[in-house]
């Protein structure tokens, strides 16, 4: 008689098992708000991931087939960064005979120090105040240097480039902020009171995405129209395989005197490759997430709260056959348990499947934590930790003797 | 039928209650039981009698250890009770005590094989004997067709044969029955008294509240509570 009683943990799951698969409907009920909760965040963060992973797995991919030749930086006296070399003007010429290169371009950011940049040629004074766009020169190969492709209308060429020709070509959101859609009318966008004809629209770059808010011009107008300055980098696109290569020839073909002045390397990855689903969106999936988990877990409280009176006859009787406070405590915290972490997996499970649907619709490739699946799976056992604590606890209390009179 | 005295010889016996007293509440409180003597030796069959709220149910809690004593002493098989925990109470319960109710407590979802074998979950039957020890407990209740029924297919009478069942397969030293024959027929009772006669004649310790003077008149000793307070009764008391 003085072994402990037996109830251990094949007992204790039994027993939860049958208490959970007894009534089947309420079950469902009580999983709702867990599997809808859990499965709005992981489907959140799920989506957020799996976007994030397309940019770079397109990253990587432009990554293999670009570079940039930039001049070595060196402190000078005064502390400032400063170019140690300038990068040639024939530099496209020269770097474009190398085997494996198929595109270079010059990219040089122009000093445009309260310069107007406008489609309207005068100046409205009722206009509000903006940061006017960055102003780039490039040689004509720019966007296949780049990566990029035109949204609308046309890269400028080699004759644009030798004629001096005022054109230019605008980011996207350039245009968007300029008001420019479309091209048909041959709109301008007004560096000063310089017109430039706006030819092309450049879409997204992932090597250079700062290009998108940008008003870009052939290096010849820019010489006829701004200080002549030394180009900032070379934009090159690359045979796949020759990068080794090229990295090591081309700074010789710059300079054969002094190679070592100019570094190549693969594009700088974005710092902030953030998904294109804004992140306000997402605290709202985030938060509908929570607040139906909140739900979730008080409805898990309510069940059990109910279960634990309609069971009082139950509890009455399991004492009377030996059971402790403990183990009916024990058995009814597990049951909420078991509801909450079902309703996690179930809601991952069905979250994991939505964002399957997703990718497959759209051609991306899934990707999701894997601990992160099994933390949502955990928390909906957290939730029915928490709601079922309260309501184990008064079935813990009960009296049997009280127990026992309800039939 | 005679009155035998258990006999003097003995050991202690298996229940004693020693001035057990039970008030409820605080303040205006109502008093169950104003201490009561009982002594059952092991191998006793008593039948409780009394009217409606004289504080039956309440003794046989306390004999059962599903309820404490406010004043008094009980001691089961020779051990005080006062000072053991849940732990230590709910285990004799487990081992020594079986119980039958009135209103049967059968688990609605579960089998009448399953009804008997919950039982075990707090017990101490190894595992691999539960299944046979179930069956044979409910073919000797006469029972051993109906496995796989559930409780709702059950006439009462054998419902509550599957609770007498799941009482004794435990082999408990001590069977408590609050109006065991209380939902039953005559015929369904005699059953049922049959069943607690064959256990006696094994050596359990029975102890049953009834209004019935028939299921008193089984029994081998009877006592009465009235307003809290117990005495012993010869038969022909009960017999009117
Ligand atoms: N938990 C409780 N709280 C307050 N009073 C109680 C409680 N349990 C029992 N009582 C009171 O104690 C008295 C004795 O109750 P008990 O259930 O023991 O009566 P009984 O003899 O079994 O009656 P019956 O034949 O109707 O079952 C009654 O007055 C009852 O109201
Ligand atoms: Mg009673």
């Amino acid at each position: 008689m003085t072994r402990t009683a037996r109830f251990d943990l094949r007992d204790l799951v039994a027993e939860v098992l049958e208490g959970v698969g007894a009534r089947p409907l309420r079950l469902f009920v009580s999983l709702l708000g867990t599997v809808v909760g859990i499965g709005a965040l992981v489907l959140t963060v799920g989506l957020g991931q799996t976007a994030g992973g397309q940019l770079d797995a397109h990253f990587d991919s432009v990554a293999a087939e670009h570079a940039e030749i930039t001049p070595q930086k060196k402190q000078g006296a005064d502390g400032e960064e400063r170019a140690a070399a300038v990068l040639p003007d024939d530099s496209v010429d020269r770097v474009r005979r190398l085997a494996g290169v198929l595109a270079a371009a010059t990219l040089t950011a122009l000093p445009t120090g309260g310069l107007r940049v406008s489609a309207v040629p005068v100046h409205d004074p009722s206009e509000p105040e903006t940061t006017p766009p960055p102003v780039y020169a490039s040689s004509g190969e720019l966007v296949e240097a780049i990566g990029a492709r035109l949204v609308a209308g046309r890269a400028f060429d080699e004759g644009h480039d030798a004629r001096g020709d005022r054109v230019a070509i605008l980011g996207a959101d350039a245009a968007t902020a300029l008001g420019i859609r479309r091209l048909e009318a041959q709109p301008s966008v007004f560096l000063g009171d310089r017109s430039y004809t706006v030819i092309g629209i450049l879409g997204k770059s992932a090597t250079q995405a700062h290009l998108a808010a940008a008003v870009i011009i052939p290096t010849g107008a820019a010489r006829r129209d701004f200080p002549a300055i030394p180009a900032d980098l070379v934009a090159l696109h690359l045979d796949r395989s020759a990068g080794e290569l090229v990295s090591r020839q081309a700074p010789i073909a710059l300079d054969p005197n002094e190679p070592d002045v100019f570094t190549v390397a693969a594009p700088s990855r974005p710092t902030a490759l953030q998904n294109e689903v804004g992140d306000d969106l997402d605290i709202v999936f985030v938060a509908i997430g929570l607040i139906t988990l909140l739900a979730g877990g008080l409805g898990i409280a309510n069940v059990t709260t109910l279960s634990v009176s309609e069971r009082t006859g139950e509890i009455g009787l399991r004492r009377a056959l030996g059971a402790t406070r403990r183990q009916i405590g024990a058995q009814f915290v597990t049951e909420s348990v078991v509801v909450g972490a079902l309703g996690g997996v179930v809601g991952v499970a069905l979250a994991v499947l939505a964002i399957v649907a997703v990718s497959a619709l759209r051609g991306w490739t899934p990707v999701l934590d894997l601990p992160l699946a099994f933390g949502c799976a955990a928390l909906g056992a957290a939730v029915g930790l928490a709601a079922g604590a309260y309501p184990a606890a008064k079935a813990a209390r009960t009296e049997p003797a009280d127990a026992l009179r309800v039939s | 039928m005679t009155i035998r005295e258990p006999r003097s010889d003995q050991a202690a016996p298996l229940v004693e209650l020693r001035g057990v007293g039970r008030s409820f509440g605080s303040g205006r409180a109502v008093t169950a039981l104003a201490g009561i003597d009982l002594q059952l030796p092991a191998g006793d069959y008593v039948a409780i009698t009394g009217p409606s709220g004289a504080g039956k149910s309440t003794a046989l809690n306390i004999l059962g250890l599903l309820d404490r004593p406010t004043t008094g002493e009980y001691l089961f098989d020779g051990t005080p009770t006062a000072a053991l925990d849940d732990r230590r109470r709910s285990e004799l319960r487990g081992s020594g005590i079986g119980f039958v109710f009135q209103s049967f407590h059968l688990l609605p979802t579960r089998t009448v094989r399953e009804n008997v074998m919950l039982a075990f979950t707090y017990g101490r039957i190894p595992r691999h004997e539960r299944a046979t020890r179930a069956r044979t407990a409910l073919e000797r209740v006469g029972l051993g067709h109906r496995l796989e029924a559930f409780p709702a297919t059950l006439s009462g009478g054998e419902r509550q044969r599957v609770a007498i069942a799941r009482a004794v397969c435990t082999d408990p030293r001590l069977l408590l029955a609050d109006e065991p024959t209380g939902n039953l027929d005559r015929a369904n009772a005699d059953a049922v008294l049959a069943l607690f006669d064959d256990l006696h004649a094994d050596g359990l310790t029975i102890v049953v509240i009834t209004h019935d003077p028939e299921v008193a008149a089984r029994a081998r000793r009877r006592v009465v509570i009235t307003d809290g307070r117990l005495r012993e009764t010869p038969m022909s008391e009960i017999d009117r």
